[in-house]
């Protein structure tokens, strides 16, 4: 055992670097949403640091313990947008989960040839071999993954949660595959609606195709659509990663088109940030065709509001909306000016600004299916917030943060309507 | 160890998950912001109410247990990295209610772990105004802010923490409480205790509710940025404001080393080349007196030689002013891994001196320092940027601190004026001080903490 700690430090060290510009100052506590909940400096950002610095110098045995802790995390990225020494603690979080949750994944057996590949210099070479080498054996094969790989759908419906119910008909069957010219409007995009959109929301991806179809802008949408591959990697499972973002960098170089466009503020962040972040196993070439697909990714609303320039008359009789600003669209990828622009021109709606939009709702993925409590209190303190601004629909941009919101109000009995900024935009139409 | 009864009895009294004991828990404990190495300590505690508070002390000296109570762990001096043979840690996070706010008598009384920033605001909610602010208020605590005596932006008006400390009730080493101060202006009953308390880094006594004064809050600010070619003529400015009967809440001074790290960070168009710049703010209860005072503090810029000064026309103007200053941290924490943040104190007269003296260290060393600070009170906070993997760079980063703070005591000043001494400091407190000091403060210690379990070692060492 205590041979393998040494290697399993020896991988950690790739983190040093990163790790090290984290000062303790501590400050990450005040954004935490964890952290609010617990009150324990293990689940915050600094002790998460300090636990992966303490393992990656082999002062610390537990293994398990900190693993523990480093899923006791919404990857909602608020800890790195405030953080004053610019710490990358999401990059840090994805690579130690990839690192720990492998390793601690492993058989006896296979940690021996798990070490022996250390030799090689990458870290995430590394793992590859390794992945590919036992493919099939510690990893899920990839065709479970693809298509229907969000575990958060896929879970069964446990406890008092009130789960938004899988769509009648996902948005892939409703709306055909296509692949249109553009008329007026000019451009070309690309649409990838995500998981979440596909199987509990079709209605958002309508919105959006009907919106697009308005303006006269060109569509690729394919058939065949994989997974952003977050849930996979949040896992730590960076062989599907890998395979997901392979599956869909075939897909869409397909075609050209001048952006990639999602509804799910997680996907953007994922296929914009995380995919090149994560891309350092890779050829040169295969990194920079992720690189060229990435940087065409962008948010929906940004779409409509940056590069087309919408521009509806200002209202504000009409219904009360808020909004709630996802983590991933305002954190990572500092989009919150655009979905609120959008909204605050419908002609139906009156916009108001509920107390800490831009607080977690508590939904991070998985972390709702393995911390329900700590995720229902986070999201209850949203809820809250909700129902103080007075509004009676709650928009946002992600699907993810819409089942959470729902969940939340639905239990607490609010008549409180959850909607896509989209959905509220196409209605106009 | 910790023998199993015990751990159990501790359970017992706080419940299972107010107990921790895991290896991982234990090293999320084992430090604080300080650049010092970390200790484990063997026991985590967090009492949720103030009879468990007074337990778990009694406790833990009947078991001869060192403790040492934690805020938010922000300090600056090693003041929560726990003793090294048997260190417990008391967390103070699950003390953190709002017992009152007398908007009649203008006090508040709270417990212990109520986050600076969250109390602040709902003072401010109720129309009255808690002014220290630390720039960790966002996180720190109260029980902290009163163990560090902190201070903050304003301290030259408004004063630091013990100017609002009326009274402390705590639990001495036995477990025993121990009333002091009270809700009254005027209050003469007993000694002292409230202010000893102050600064004291938990090595008096462990905090259970503070009573804080509050004051009406200023309704109207004015903020001015002004550059200039010489820190001299900054420092001239500094006196001549406050010579002229007029004390700014804010007066924050950056030279030209954070300048230039600001600038790299935000590209926002920060004068390279300026020796130095002040932020002045001032406020008051009527916005034509302010206006009055700001118009003034222009006049006085301009006069003791400073080439440009802006003053904001309204919110969104001031933000864009303070900008610079907002960034100083982050800009200079960015700079390289490792941040060493100290905070010598000169009389407000020497700064200049201090300034060419912290140049001149780094040069001698090759060290990347920036300097930015509280110029009213001549709090400076001189930043050392480095690697502490790299132990050469590192053991010259040692010897510059060293000098900075020779250089601070030759001018008249203070090893820390809000910082604190904790461990990281407690080898040069003689050097302020003297031998007697140092044996008094023990002597007061050994009285009222036989055992020696209140955070031994902090402070006055021993
Ligand atoms: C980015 C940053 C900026 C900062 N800016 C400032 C600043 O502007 N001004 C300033 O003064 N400081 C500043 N500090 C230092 C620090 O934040 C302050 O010292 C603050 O008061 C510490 O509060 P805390 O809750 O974190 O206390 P901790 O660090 O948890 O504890 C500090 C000391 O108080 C003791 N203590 C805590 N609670 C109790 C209690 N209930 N009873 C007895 N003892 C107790 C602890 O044992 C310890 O010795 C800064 C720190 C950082 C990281
Ligand atoms: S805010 Fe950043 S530097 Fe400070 S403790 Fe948290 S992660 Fe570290
Ligand atoms: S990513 Fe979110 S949940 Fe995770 S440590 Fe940072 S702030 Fe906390």
């Amino acid at each position: 055992m205590h041979e393998d700690l040494h290697q399993l430090a020896k991988m950690l060290h790739e983190l040093d670097d990163q790790m090290v510009a984290c000062m303790k100052c501590g400050l990450c506590q005040s954004v935490c949403p964890v952290f609010a909940e617990t009150m324990r400096e293990g689940d915050v950002a600094r002790g998460k640091i300090a636990l992966l610095e303490n393992l990656s110098h082999e002062m610390i045995k537990d293994a398990e313990g900190v693993q523990e802790k480093l899923n006791m995390c919404l990857l909602c990225g608020s800890c790195a947008a405030n953080c004053p020494s610019g710490v990358k603690v999401l990059d840090i979080f994805l690579k130690a989960r990839v690192i720990v949750n492998t390793y601690m994944g492993l058989p006896p057996a296979k940690k021996a040839i798990f070490q022996g590949l250390l030799t090689k210099p990458a870290l995430f070479n590394t793992i590859l071999d390794v992945a590919s080498k036992f493919q099939g054996i510690f990893t899920k094969p990839a065709s479970e993954v693809i298509g229907s790989s969000c575990s958060r759908i896929n879970a069964p419906i446990i406890g008092d949660r009130h789960f938004m119910p899988l769509a009648k008909k996902p948005l892939r069957k409703l709306e055909s595959a296509r692949n249109t010219r553009p008329g007026k409007g000019g451009y070309r995009v690309a649409f990838f609606p995500g998981c979440v959109v596909d199987k509990v929301y079709p209605k958002v991806g309508q919105a959006v195709l009907k919106a697009l179809t308005h303006h006269e802008i060109g569509v690729y949408m394919p058939a065949g659509q994989a997974c952003c591959g977050i849930p996979a990697l949040a896992s730590g499972d960076k062989e599907s990663f890998d395979k997901l973002v392979q599956h869909n960098l075939e897909l869409f170089e397909k075609e050209n088109f001048d952006y990639l466009l999602t509804p799910c503020a997680t996907c953007t962040a994922t296929m914009h940030e995380i995919w090149p972040l994560m891309s350092g196993n890779q050829t040169q070439s295969m990194q920079e065709r992720i690189a060229s697909l990435s940087a065409k990714v962008m948010d929906i609303t940004q779409f409509m509001v940056d590069v087309l320039k919408v521009a509806l008359p200002v209202s504000g009789s009409g219904i009360k909306v808020t909004y709630h600003d996802p983590c991933h669209l305002k954190k990572s990828m500092k989009v919150f000016e655009q979905p609120r622009a959008l909204l605050k021109s419908n002609p139906r709606v009156q916009f108001v600004e509920m107390a800490e939009a831009d607080r977690c709702c508590g939904c991070g993925g998985s972390f709702n299916l393995q911390h329900y409590n700590v995720s229902k209190e986070i999201g209850q303190h949203k809820r809250d917030n909700i129902v103080a601004s007075g509004a009676q629909v709650v928009a946002t941009a992600c699907p993810a943060c819409m089942m959470q919101m729902s969940d939340m109000l639905s239990q607490n009995k609010d008549q409180v309507a959850v909607k896509h900024v989209m959905e509220l935009y196409a209605e106009t139409l | 160890m910790i023998s199993t009864s015990l751990l159990t009895e501790f359970k017992n009294l706080l419940g299972k998950e107010n107990v921790m004991d895991s290896e991982s828990d234990r090293h999320a404990y084992s430090y604080d912001a300080a650049v010092l190495d970390a200790v484990i300590p063997e026991l985590v505690l967090r009492p949720t109410n103030s009879e468990q508070l007074g337990k778990t002390v009694a406790l833990c000296n009947e078991n001869k247990l060192p403790m040492t109570v934690r805020g938010a762990g922000t300090n600056l001096s090693g003041g929560t990295i726990p003793t090294k043979e048997h260190g417990v840690v008391i967390l103070t996070n699950g003390l953190n209610k709002i017992l009152e706010i007398n908007e009649q008598d203008l006090y508040a009384v709270v417990q212990p772990g109520v986050v600076t920033a969250k109390f602040a605001a709902e003072v401010a909610r109720r129309g009255l105004f808690y002014p220290p602010d630390p720039g960790s208020q966002a996180v720190s605590t109260l029980g902290g802010n009163v163990s560090e005596n902190a201070g903050g932006l304003r301290g030259l008006k408004y004063g630091v923490t013990k100017d609002y400390v009326m009274g402390v009730n705590f639990w001495n080493a036995e477990g025993e409480y121990v009333k002091s101060g009270g809700k009254t202006v005027k209050c003469v009953t007993g000694l002292n205790i409230s202010q000893l308390m102050v600064g004291s880094e938990g090595t008096l006594g462990v905090f259970d509710e503070i009573i804080f004064k509050l004051v009406p809050p200023p309704v109207a600010s004015k903020a001015m940025l002004a550059e200039f070619d010489d820190i001299n003529k900054a420092s001239e400015t500094v006196a001549a404001i406050i010579a002229n009967k007029i004390v700014p809440c804010t007066l924050e001074l950056l030279d030209n080393a954070t300048i230039n790290y600001v600038e790299d960070f935000t590209k926002a168009g920060l004068p390279c080349d300026a020796a130095a710049i002040l932020l002045i703010e001032v406020d008051g209860g009527h916005i034509a007196l302010v206006e009055d005072d700001a118009e003034k503090v222009v006049e006085i810029c301009k006069k003791n030689g400073a080439r440009r000064v802006q003053m904001a026309k309204d919110a969104a103007e001031k933000n864009k002013l303070w900008e610079a200053r907002r960034n100083a941290l982050p800009a200079l924490a960015r700079a390289r891994p490792t941040t060493v943040l100290e905070d010598a104190t000169v009389p407000r007269s020497q700064i200049p001196a201090m300034i060419k003296a912290i140049n001149d260290i780094a040069a001698k060393y090759k060290l990347q320092i920036g300097t930015f600070g509280h110029a009213g009170d001549g709090n400076l906070h001189p930043t050392i940027l480095t690697d502490k993997r790299d132990k050469e760079e590192f053991h010259r980063v040692e010897q510059a601190v060293d000098e900075i703070f020779d250089v601070a005591l030759s001018l008249g000043g203070t090893l820390s004026g809000e910082h604190g001494i904790g461990t990281a400091k407690s080898k040069w407190l003689e050097k302020e001080t003297t031998k007697a000091t140092i044996i008094y403060s023990r002597r007061l210690k050994k009285a009222v903490d036989p055992n020696y379990l209140l955070n031994p070692g902090k402070i006055i060492g021993g």
